[in-house]
C-alpha cells in the first residue's frame, strides 16, 4: 500500500469517569485494504470504531475522513460524509419494527444528494440484496430471520448507498463456525465488487487470517503492534502472542 | 444523601434538555408527517379498549354509587348532572390519562429502550436520519394530539355507562338522561379538562421517550425504563392536574 490513506486516526483520547478507553490511539486504512484491528472483549474497539462514525464525541485527536477533519464539519456535511462510510453493527441492528426492503430503505430516505432524487428503490433494494445473496428475504421482517441472515441484510443495509469505506463491528461474533465462514467469504466479494477499504474490528483468528491485508492490536488503549498477519503472528511480544493461541 | 440531592438535579437538568431539544427540533424540516400518522394510528389503536372499558365501569359505579346518597336527599334528578360534571372535569381525564401512562408510556419506553439497547437508534444516525426527530418528536406530538381525543371518548363512554344504571334503575329515557347531563355542563367545564389533556399527553410520551432513549445497556435496563416512565408519567398527571386546577379555579371563580 502507498498513497495518501483515506482514513486516519490521529492521537485519539476517549475515558468515561475514571475508565481511560482510549490513550493515544493512532490508525490509518489506505485505499483498498482490510485493515484488521484485534483487541480483547471490552478494550474500547466499539468506542473507537464509534468515535470514527461520531457516534461518540472524542476527549481528543484528530479524525480525518478522505483528507477533512470530522470535527470541523458542519451537521450537514457530516451526514453526507456518512453515505461513503457503512457501518456493520455488533449485533446488527437491524429496525425491527420494519421489513427487511424497509429497513434497506431507510439510509435512502435522506442521502439523496449522492445519487439524485430517487423514485424508484427497488433496483437498488435488489442490488443490494443480490450482493449478499438473500433476494428471497425482501419482505420477510427481522424477526423471522436467522442470526447469519440478520448479519447479511445488515452488510446489504450498509452496502446500499454504495460506500468507500466500510467499518465491520465483530461480523462474526455469536455465529456458528459455518455461518462465520459464509460471512467472511462474503465480506471478500463485497470488497471486489465495491472496492472498499474496509475496518474490520474481530477477535475471530481466523477470520484475521482470511481477510486481513494488515493488522492492528489494540492493547491498553492504544495501537499496540501493527503488522502483516504471518508477521505479528510469529511475534515474541507476550502480550501479542496471546492473540494467536 | 448529598450524592442523591445531586443525582436528582442531574436527572432534572437532562430531562430538562431533553425536553427543550423537543421545541427546538419540531420546527425545523425535515418533517416526519407519515411516521407521525403512524404514530397516531398506534397511539389510538392501543389504548381504545383499554379506555372504553374502564370509561364505561367508571361510569357506571359511579352512578350506582352515589344514587344512594342523592335519594336520600331526594336530588336524583341531579344526578345525571352531577356524574357528568365530575367526570368531563376531573374523572375522565385522570382515569384515561393514568391508562395511557400506563399503557403508552411504557409502549413507548421499553420501544425505545429496546431499539437503545440493540443500537438501532445508532443505526439511524449513522444513516442520516436524526433518532431524536424520527422517533421522539413523533410519538410525543402524536400521544399530545390523542390524548384530548382518547378523553372525550373516554368521557362519552363513562356518560354512557351512568346512562344505563339510570335507564335501569330510575326509568329515565335517553333524551331526558342527557338533557338532564347536559343543562349544566358549560365551556367553562369542558375548556380547562381538554387543556389539561393535552399536557397529559405531551408529559407521557416526553417522559416514556426519555426513559427509553436514554435507557441502560442490557435488557434489565429495557424493563427499568419502561417502569420508570410509567412511574413518573403518572406522578406528573397528578402535578399537572393540581396545577391546571389551581389556574382554573384562580380565572374562573
Ligand atoms: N457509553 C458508555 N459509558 C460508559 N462506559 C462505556 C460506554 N461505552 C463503553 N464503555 C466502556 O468502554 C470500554 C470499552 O467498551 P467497548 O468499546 O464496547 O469494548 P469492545 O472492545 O469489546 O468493543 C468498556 O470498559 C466499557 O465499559
Ligand atoms: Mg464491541
Amino acid at each position: 500500500m502507498d498513497k495518501k490513506p483515506v482514513l486516519e486516526i490521529i492521537d485519539l483520547y476517549k475515558s468515561y469517569g475514571n475508565n481511560h478507553v482510549l490513550n493515544g490511539f493512532n490508525l490509518s486504512l489506505y485505499e483498498g485494504e482490510n485493515l484488521v484491528i484485534m483487541g480483547k472483549s471490552g478494550c474500547g474497539k466499539s468506542v473507537m470504531i464509534k468515535c470514527l462514525i461520531g457516534l461518540e464525541l472524542a476527549d481528543s485527536g484528530r479524525i480525518e475522513i478522505m483528507g477533512n477533519d470530522i470535527m470541523k464539519m458542519d451537521q450537514e456535511d457530516l451526514d453526507e460524509m456518512k453515505t461513503e462510510i457503512g457501518f456493520l453493527f455488533q449485533g446488527s441492528a437491524l429496525y425491527d419494527s420494519m421489513s427487511v426492503r424497509e429497513n434497506l430503505e431507510f439510509p435512502l430516505r435522506r442521502h439523496t444528494k449522492k445519487f439524485g432524487e430517487i423514485h424508484d428503490t427497488t433496483p437498488m433494494v435488489m442490488e443490494a440484496l443480490e450482493s449478499v445473496g438473500l433476494v428471497s428475504a425482501m419482505d420477510l421482517m427481522p424477526n423471522e430471520l436467522s442470526g447469519g441472515m440478520k448479519r447479511r441484510i445488515a452488510l446489504a443495509r450498509a452496502l446500499i448507498l454504495k460506500p468507500k469505506i466500510i467499518l465491520y463491528d465483530e461480523p462474526t461474533t455469536g455465529l456458528d463456525p459455518i455461518t462465520s465462514k459464509e460471512i467472511i467469504l462474503l465480506m471478500g466479494d463485497v470488497q471486489k465488487k465495491y472496492k472498499t477499504s474496509s475496518i474490520i474490528i474481530t477477535h475471530d483468528v481466523d477470520c484475521a487470517r482470511v481477510v486481513s491485508n494488515r493488522m492492528l492490536l489494540l492493547i491498553d488503549g492504544i495501537n499496540y503492534a501493527e503488522g502483516k498477519f504471518e508477521e505479528l503472528s510469529i511475534s515474541n511480544d507476550p502480550k501479542v502472542k496471546a492473540f494467536f493461541k | 444523601m448529598i450524592a442523591l440531592l445531586e443525582r436528582f438535579f442531574i436527572d432534572i437538568g437532562s430531562f430538562s434538555f431533553f425536553a427543550l431539544r423537543f421545541f427546538r427540533e419540531i420546527f425545523n424540516p425535515p418533517f416526519e408527517f407519515k411516521e407521525l400518522l403512524k404514530q397516531c394510528y398506534n397511539i389510538g389503536n392501543r389504548s381504545l379498549l383499554l379506555v372504553s372499558l374502564t370509561g364505561f365501569i367508571i361510569g357506571l359505579v359511579f352512578t350506582l354509587q352515589s344514587r344512594p346518597t342523592l335519594m336520600e336527599f331526594g336530588a336524583v334528578s341531579w344526578l345525571p348532572a352531577m356524574v357528568t360534571i365530575s367526570i368531563v372535569r376531573e374523572i375522565g381525564p385522570i382515569i384515561t390519562a393514568l391508562i395511557c401512562a400506563g399503557k403508552i408510556g411504557s409502549g413507548i419506553g421499553a420501544e425505545l429502550g429496546s431499539m437503545r439497547v440493540t443500537e438501532q437508534i445508532d443505526a439511524m444516525e449513522v444513516s442520516g436520519t436524526n433518532p431524536y426527530k424520527y422517533l421522539v418528536v413523533t410519538r410525543i406530538v402524536a400521544t399530545t394530539l390523542m390524548l384530548p381525543i382518547l378523553v372525550i371518548y373516554g368521557d362519552a363512554i363513562a356518560i354512557f355507562g351512568s346512562y344505563i344504571v339510570e335507564s335501569v334503575k330510575g326509568d329515565v329515557s335517553f333524551l331526558m338522561y342527557f338533557n338532564l347531563a347536559f343543562k349544566k355542563l358549560s365551556f367553562t367545564d369542558i375548556l380547562p379538562a381538554t387543556i389539561k389533556s393535552f399536557f397529559f399527553g405531551f408529559a407521557i410520551a416526553l417522559v416514556g421517550c426519555y426513559q427509553g432513549y436514554n435507557c441502560k445497556k442490557g435488557t434489565s435496563g429495557v424493563g427499568m425504563a419502561a417502569n420508570t416512565a410509567v412511574v413518573h408519567a403518572s406522578i406528573l398527571v397528578f402535578l399537572i392536574d393540581f396545577v391546571v386546577v389551581l389556574i382554573t379555579n384562580i380565572f374562573i371563580h
